[in-house]
């Protein structure tokens, strides 16, 4: 957990204060739309199809539990009783009406959470791997360094009104569970010969539009030297990015347009100019920052606890731990995920009486501690491992552990047509059409590891081209049609999907995406052949095939 | 942004002239009498270009009660009943097509 400090605190306040100002102007004429929109959207307020949409930073992906109650509160007081968390550790409220907004801020303010930065041409949200500080093998906390981010970029004038919107992912794993490669920058902490940490960056990754994997700009720079690094590949991006054309303003059109090679020239000349100036990091900065991240006190536990021992008979409680529970760094403890994807529910959301309910179980079992992943799931990240019988007959009860993390069921989706005003078609009944008809958890595990994204247009919030198998909402003649790529994957060996062939009917699609699982039954090696890597070895071929030749 | 009243306005069908709700984003429709109504059967009905861009002039006057006011394509029954015409306009009128995920 991260300690605010006053400054933090005061900012947080004021920035209410003024944005009920604002409202309060807007409902009484005194600002036009026109004035108010870029105001509203400072704030996370969005307009979507039948209401207000209010968008909520969960900086790098911790919360406490007396965060995750507030939410629950705000779900519960002001909007329809449950949230939605998103691919980028935000959480969405969808029927938030204007004049409460200020309130539902304020209460948020008190447990300070706020909503700066998750909307407009500014850097937004820092997310992070959300098994960060406790996943085995890790380099150091990468939340510390994205909270040195946090602090630097966040009301940064400079970094206001860049050309458009930015985003920053952080991790320290090998394993990259905060697909940094699909953002602005990313950022990988690593070790260099000499022992020293630092940073590969990469930069230029993007979906929408003009998808493209992040390239590596520079592969080490030390740690005292990131935030003149970054303000340098910023400074480039201010300088030639595109203000002319929203769809070419990303940076990732810029690093394509003048190749890596060159854009990383720029950037050294830019960096030489403000290296070894005043944004170097000393360590007494650094370890201030550390020092207010607060660690668990763990106890010395077994690693194989008679707890544990004792339930394996249970083969519910045995398929969910061995699919929802991970290793710690600390003996005796365990990573556990709760699945925000029953069968047949919508993608990422909570209610309010499950937040509040995770939020005990965090309290009693995790330290207070909670964590959003980029995978719409939540994460209670320091079980103890004799706990975990306990845990999963409460998060059964709740309806928090279905064993499908990471499998077919474990879908990726944005709200599409149900609620966003820029969508082509539904997003979240094909979601939910698709988790029914993998319900069975047997078939679900058989069929092994595969991401299937959804987003409703081509801005690709649910991450379309990285996914196993990506779906893709369009229109064709006022009806929803759905375009079909395999064969993407949003972790460290990034790809985008390639598309199969013509877009598919509504009614459909839950028959092909059948079509091409059956069809990797058929044709994999070896039961541990993974879905991607079958379409790696077998190109598209013959799961075009397979989906076209009864159709 | 271009003033919705300087776009060229392209008609196909009776349409109507839809906006969001200033206070909570709910879905209204302009009225005949110059008003708002939450209910489509309430909208004033357009059929050419002309009167389609004198209705949406007069809507977007309204900045303090509306947002976002364009022109909508509807259908009209034998009944005369008027139904929206397309999905994302029946979204709009009869909400998201899933249900909600909290417990009644
Ligand atoms: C009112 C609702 C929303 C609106 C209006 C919206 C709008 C957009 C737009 C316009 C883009 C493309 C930006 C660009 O390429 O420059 C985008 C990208 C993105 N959005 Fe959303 N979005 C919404 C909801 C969501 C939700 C619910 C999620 C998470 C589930 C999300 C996550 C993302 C992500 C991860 C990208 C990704 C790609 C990138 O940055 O290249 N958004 N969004
Ligand atoms: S991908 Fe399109 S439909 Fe889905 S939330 Fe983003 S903007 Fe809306």
């Amino acid at each position: 957990m991260y300690a605010y400090d006053e400054i933090d605190r005061a900012i947080v306040h004021e920035r209410v204060d003024e944005f009920r100002d604002q409202v309060r102007r807007r409902l009484n004429g005194e600002l036009t739309e026109d004035e108010f929109k870029p105001l509203r959207l400072m704030n996370g307020v969005y307009l979507q199809l039948h209401a207000y949409m209010f968008r909520v930073a969960i900086p790098y992906g911790t919360l406490s539990s007396e965060q995750l109650r507030k939410l629950a509160h705000v779900a519960r007081t002001y909007d329809r009783g449950y949230g939605h968390f998103t691919t980028r550790q935000n959480i969405q409220f969808n029927w938030i009406a204007l004049a409460d907004l200020p309130d539902a801020l304020a209460e948020l303010a008190e447990v300070g959470i706020h909503a700066m930065q998750t909307s407009g041409n500014c850097t937004r949200n820092v997310t992070a791997d959300q098994w960060a500080g406790v996943a085995p093998g890790e380099i150091e906390d990468p939340r510390v360094w994205a909270e040195i981010l946090r602090q630097h970029t966040a009301l940064h004038p400079e970094f206001s009104f860049l050309p458009r919107k930015f985003k920053f992912a952080i991790t320290a794993s090998d394993h990259d569970r905060a697909a940094i490669k699909i953002h602005d920058i990313g950022l990988k902490l690593v070790r260099n010969d000499a022992g020293e940490t630092g940073f590969e960056v990469l930069v230029g990754g993007g979906l929408g539009r003009s998808p493209f994997i992040g390239r590596t700009i520079k592969s080490f720079v030390k740690g005292h030297d990131i935030l003149s690094y970054i303000e340098a590949i910023l400074r480039v991006y201010n300088q030639y990015g595109r203000r002319d054309n929203i769809y070419k303003a990303r940076i990732k059109i810029l690093v394509h347009e003048l190749g890596i090679e060159k854009f990383a020239a720029e950037v050294e000349q830019a960096w030489s100019e403000i290296a070894d100036g005043p944004l170097t990091l000393d360590d007494e900065m650094i370890e201030d920052i550390r020092s207010r991240f607060i660690y668990p006190a763990y106890e010395k536990l077994p690693a194989e606890p008679d707890e544990l021992r004792a339930a394996a008979g249970d083969a519910r409680f045995e398929a969910w731990r061995g699919n929802s529970v991970a290793p710690h760094r600390q003996d005796g403890y365990a990573i556990v995920t709760l699945s925000l994807k029953p069968a047949g529910g919508p993608p990422g959301d909570a209610t309010a009486e499950q937040m509040d309910a995770v939020a005990d179980l965090a309290d009693k079992y995790s330290f207070g501690e909670i964590r959003v992943g980029h995978e719409q799931n939540l994460v209670l990240p320091h079980v103890a491992k004799r706990d975990l019988p306990a845990l999963w007959a409460a998060l059964d009860k709740l309806g928090l552990a279905t064993p499908n993390v990471g499998l077919v069921s474990d879908i990726i989706a944005c709200p599409g047509l149900d609620y966003c005003s820029l969508a082509n078609a539904r997003s979240i009944p094909i979601a939910q059409e698709l988790s029914r008809r993998f319900a069975n958890p047997e078939t679900a595990a058989l069929i092994g590891r595969l991401h299937i994204n959804i987003s409703g247009c081509i801005n690709a919030c649910g991450h379309h081209h990285v996914g196993h198998i990506g779906i893709l909402g369009v229109e064709k003649n006022g009806e929803e049609f759905y375009q079909i790529t395999i064969g993407g994957r949003a972790d460290e060996g990034a790809e985008l999907g390639v598309l199969i062939g013509p877009a598919v009917p509504y009614g459909e699609v839950a028959d092909v995406i059948e079509d091409i699982v059956e069809a990797y039954l058929s044709l994999r090696q070896r039961p541990d052949e993974l879905f991607v890597d079958a379409v790696k070895r077998l190109g598209v071929e013959p799961f075009k095939e397979r989906v076209y030749a009864t159709r | 942004m271009t003033s919705p009243l300087q776009q060229k306005i392209k008609i196909t069908g009776p349409s109507v002239v839809t906006a969001n709700r200033t206070t909570d984003g709910v879905v209204i429709y302009r009225t005949a009498t110059n008003g708002w109504s939450t209910d489509l059967a309430d909208a004033a009905i357009v059929r050419e270009a002309e009167p389609a861009r004198a209705l949406l002039a007069a809507a977007t006057a309204d900045d303090v009660g509306a947002v976002g006011a364009y022109i909508a394509p509807v259908e009209i029954g034998a009944d005369g009943a008027v139904a929206p015409g397309n999905l994302r306009e029946k979204i709009r009128r009869d909400g998201v097509t899933i249900a909600l995920p909290v417990r009644a």
